[in-house]
Parts: structure tokens; sequence; C-alpha cells
């Protein structure tokens, strides 16, 4: 097998020699040519990321941020008791008038009725429906919660009694500050009404060794829960 | 005046032309430069009368003027050819439906540039925008009607041509790429009917989106993320309406255009198919020879 392109007469080193590379000494693998293409697509490959990532980034970004606490007062304490809900006005976002807004049900614990609310003062429920985000409204007569899109019905602290929805109404933090009752970020709660990181309507939580938790995972976007 | 004419667009075997000044390169030609003095256009020696002058003299201009282009650009060749192309026989009204889509797509995006000079993507002034042009612009209740009922129009125009070349079985090689392209087409013409449904910013389209993005969400492991980022946060905020504005605007129908473009440029590449009720004829060397004497009645 003599090879008239070999520059050095290395008839032992045949298998060294790459069959790509026409002319190529033995062992080498990468040619100037190679060298250089790769360089320059790597350079434009760099170019095109400090275009792209700005912008992906940019449209991306409202997923990742995080948004300061809003705490907000609603009334003196005395305006609120333990066996009916008054309806208030929060601000969520400012700056977009009405489309910020959203109304809060507030009412005193009742550590008596309801064992596990001997840890807070105030239960404040959010009137976002947990099974697409309609506005529930809460009917006196009842002391239920009855969502008008789908039939949702929740009792009166919230739990799911009928239709759709997939778990407890979602809940807003309180606290009570220089004699106001405010309410602060909005947290979701599993069935059995333990608070965990806010989740959009529609997604369950909780669940058999907290596979809900996976399948929905907590967004950096949003507070802890308390 | 005819001097400036580059000779190779002078009409050859008409001396009348030559002399005459009947050329402008603008507007119809002989409108003042008839003289009576002049030889007419060759055809007959005699004055036509000044009326059949005129006319000859327009399209004359006309058919230099559109020479003129046609020498730069090569758009007569590429007009006749989508034009008077071959189509298969059994070509019927279904096969409108296509170039159906496009126009209405084509009147979407027209009238949705002149809502769009008077669209506020404010979340505070949006609604009143809308009411203004509603209200007082001059014919602007029209064109908004044309871009909202336009866009069931489209939908319902879409899902009637897809229908159309499925059972028509012109999904199939060499056209599987075509069919591709138009499903993503329909993706994205059901991603500007539910981005321009908030846009009018009212009760009704505030709580659809508030809805259809919650639903979104429902999707396992991504879907929360994915509303996040239409949303442009955990819940409706101040950028939300400007991210479908911009969605609704510019991404998505420049998307439209090239893919539009690129399923339209497949159909003139592969051309159409025939309706399946009409079965081709079998090539002549394939078909079974009768040999004379051999049916059965001895013919």
């Amino acid at each position: 097998m003599a090879d008239q392109t070999t520059p050095s007469g290395s008839s032992g080193e045949e298998e060294f020699r790459n069959p790509d590379l026409p002319g190529s000494y033995p062992g080498e693998t990468v040619t100037r040519r190679r060298l250089f293409e790769g360089a320059v697509q790597a350079v434009g490959g760099v170019a095109v990321a400090g275009i792209a990532l700005p912008v992906v980034g940019f449209a991306a970004a409202p997923v990742f941020s995080q948004r300061d606490e809003k705490w907000e007062a609603v009334g003196a304490p005395d305006l609120f008791d333990k066996t009916s809900y008054r309806q208030v006005v929060i601000t969520l976002v400012d700056d977009i008038g009405e489309a910020g807004k959203t109304t809060v049900y507030v009412r005193e614990a009742a550590p008596d009725t309801f064992p596990m609310e001997k840890d807070t003062k105030y239960i404040a429920i959010t009137t976002r429906c947990a099974h697409l985000g309609c506005p529930v409204r809460y009917i006196e007569a009842a002391g239920n919660f009855i969502c008008p899109c789908h039939g949702g019905v929740y009792d009166f602290q919230g739990k799911v009694i009928g239709g759709p929805p997939v778990r407890p109404l979602d809940r807003f933090q309180t606290r009570l500050r220089n004699g106001q009752v405010e309410i602060g970020p909005r947290y979701s709660v599993t069935a059995q009404l333990e608070p965990v990181r806010t989740r959009d309507p529609g997604e369950f939580t909780g669940g058999p060794g907290g596979i809900w938790n996976l399948l929905y995972p907590p967004r950096p976007s949003v507070p802890p829960a308390p | 005046m005819p001097n400036l004419i580059p000779r190779p667009l002078r009409r050859p075997g008409k001396p009348g032309t030559h002399g005459t000044s009947s050329y402008r390169p603008t507007g119809n030609g002989g409108g003042s430069g008839h003289d009576p003095a002049h030889v007419a256009n060759g055809r007959n020696g005699e004055d036509e009368g000044q009326l059949t002058q005129l006319v000859e003299q327009g399209k004359e201009a006309g058919i230099d003027v559109v020479g003129w282009v046609d020498e730069r650009t090569g758009t007569t060749t590429l007009l006749t050819g989508m034009l008077y192309r071959k189509v298969p026989k059994g070509t019927n009204w279904f096969y409108t439906l296509g170039s159906a889509c496009m126009i209405a797509f084509a009147i979407q995006a027209i009238t949705g540039v002149f809502l769009a000079m008077y669209y506020r993507p404010s979340a505070i002034e949006a609604w009143e925008s809308i009411q203004f042009v509603t209200t007082e612009v001059f014919a602007g209740q029209f064109v908004r009607g044309m871009h909202k009922h336009g866009a069931s129009v489209m939908v319902v125009l879409v899902f009637l041509h897809m229908a159309r070349t499925f059972f028509f079985g012109a999904y199939k090689y060499p056209r599987e790429l075509n069919w591709i392209i138009g499903v993503v087409l329909l993706v994205l013409t059901m991603v500007m009917s539910f981005t321009g449904y908030l846009l009018p910013f009212d009760q009704r389209s505030f709580w659809a989106t508030v809805v259809g993005v919650n639903i979104n969400g429902t999707g396992p492991i991504v879907g929360p993320y994915l509303s996040d980022f239409l949303r442009a946060g955990p819940e409706f905020g101040a950028t939300t309406l400007s991210r479908f504005y911009a969605i609704h605007m510019l991404l998505v129908p420049g998307l439209l255009v090239a893919l539009i473009g690129a399923h339209l440029h497949l159909v003139m590449k592969l051309g159409t198919t025939a309706p399946p009720w009409l079965k081709a004829e079998r090539p002549k060397r394939l078909r079974r020879r009768e040999v004379e004497g051999s049916r059965e009645d001895g013919s």
C-alpha cells in the first residue's frame, strides 16, 4: 500500500492516518480549515447569544422575579366577627386601576368551632375560585361560597363541597398592626387546609406523598406559605 | 420625447409610434400631447377619431409601463406561472377555501393596522380607546366589526380548509410538510384569537383571559411556569396586556406571514391534487391489451 502523498515515508504509521483528511499527517484530526471553521462558528454563536439571551431573558424574567410582600390595612378589628364574612377590597397590583384589585372575605378565627384555627386571629379567604379563577360569592343564608361559572360550592371554611374545584379556596395572610387588620400575600391550602405556596386555579395541592407538589411545583415568583 | 425610451422597449413594427409623442411615462398617454397632425397608431394611416386615439394611447402607455417593470423584475413570468398553471381535472369550489383563508388573514391584518392607530395598550386606557374607535372615528364601528367578525370567519375557514385537505387526501406524499405547516398555522390562528380577545379589555375579555391562562396552568410541571410567562407574573399584572398586545401584533403575525409564504410556495411547487372521486387513468403500457379474437364471443 504505497502512498505517494505521505510527506515522510512512514509506512508503519498508516493506521493512524485519518482517511477523511487526504494529505494529513499521521495522527492529525484537526486541519487548519476545520479549526478556522469551528472558531468562526463559535464567534458567530457568541454574537447570536449576545442578542438572543437578553431577549429571551426579557420575556422570561417575570417568571422568576420576586415581588415584595404587600400588606394592606382593611379595617379595625371590631368590623369582623366569627360567624360571618365581611367583604373588603384590596389592591394586588398597583397602577392598573380596577383590574389590579380583588375582593377578600375576612372574619375572625373561631378556634372553638374549628380547632385548627387557634394560631391565627383572622381568616381571609379569596374570591378566586380554585377551579378556573371566576369570582365566588359568599351566601349568608347558606354559609357557603358559590361560584357562578361552573357551579363550584365551598363550605364556611372554604373546603369544596360540590362542583369542579380541585382544592379549597386560597387564603391571605393576616396580621394586626397599628390597630388595623392587615391583609398580606396569598397562599394556597391542601384539602386538609394546610398552607402551601400559592398555586394557580385548577392545580391540585397535597396528595399522597405530596405528589401534587411535584407535578405542580412551587414557583419562585410567589412568596412562601406561612 | 420618444428618444427617452430605450430601444428594446419600443414596439417594433408600429411605425407610427416612433414619430409620435404618444408615450408618457406617467398617466394616460396623449392627454395633452395629442396633435391631429401626427400619424395615429400605424394600423391605418387615417385619423380614427379623437376618443379612440386617446384610448389607444392610454393602452399603449399602460403596456409600456408594465413592460418597464416586468423587464426589471420578471413579474409577468411569475404571475402567468401562478395564474395560468395547470390544475387537475375535477378542481372545484372546495379548492378556493385556502385562498379564502389567506384573504381573511389579509382583511384581519389591514383592519388590525387601522385599529392599532387608535388603540392604547394600557390597562387603564384600552377600553376607552376602543369606545372612541366605535363611537367617534369615521367608520370605526365598521372597521372594528370587520376585525371582530373577521376573526370568527377566519377560524371557520381554516377549519373548513383543513377538513377539505384531509378528506381529499391532499396531505399525502409529497405534501406532508405542507400539512405540518398548515397545522402550525392553525395553532398560530388560535393564538391570535386568544391574545386578541383580551385587547378590548372589558369584563368578558378580562375574565375569559384569566380563565384561559388558568386552564393553561393546569398542565403538569410546565403549566404553572407557562402561565406565569403568559401573564408576566403570578397574577394578572401591569404588563400582561402589553405582553398580549406584542404577541398579537408583532410576534404571531410575523410568524403567520412567514409560514403562509412557505405554505403557498409548497402549493405552487407541488401542485394541487385531483379530488378523490376521480380515478387516474392507467398508463397505456400497463393496461391489459385486448388481443383480437380473444373475447368469449370470438370478437
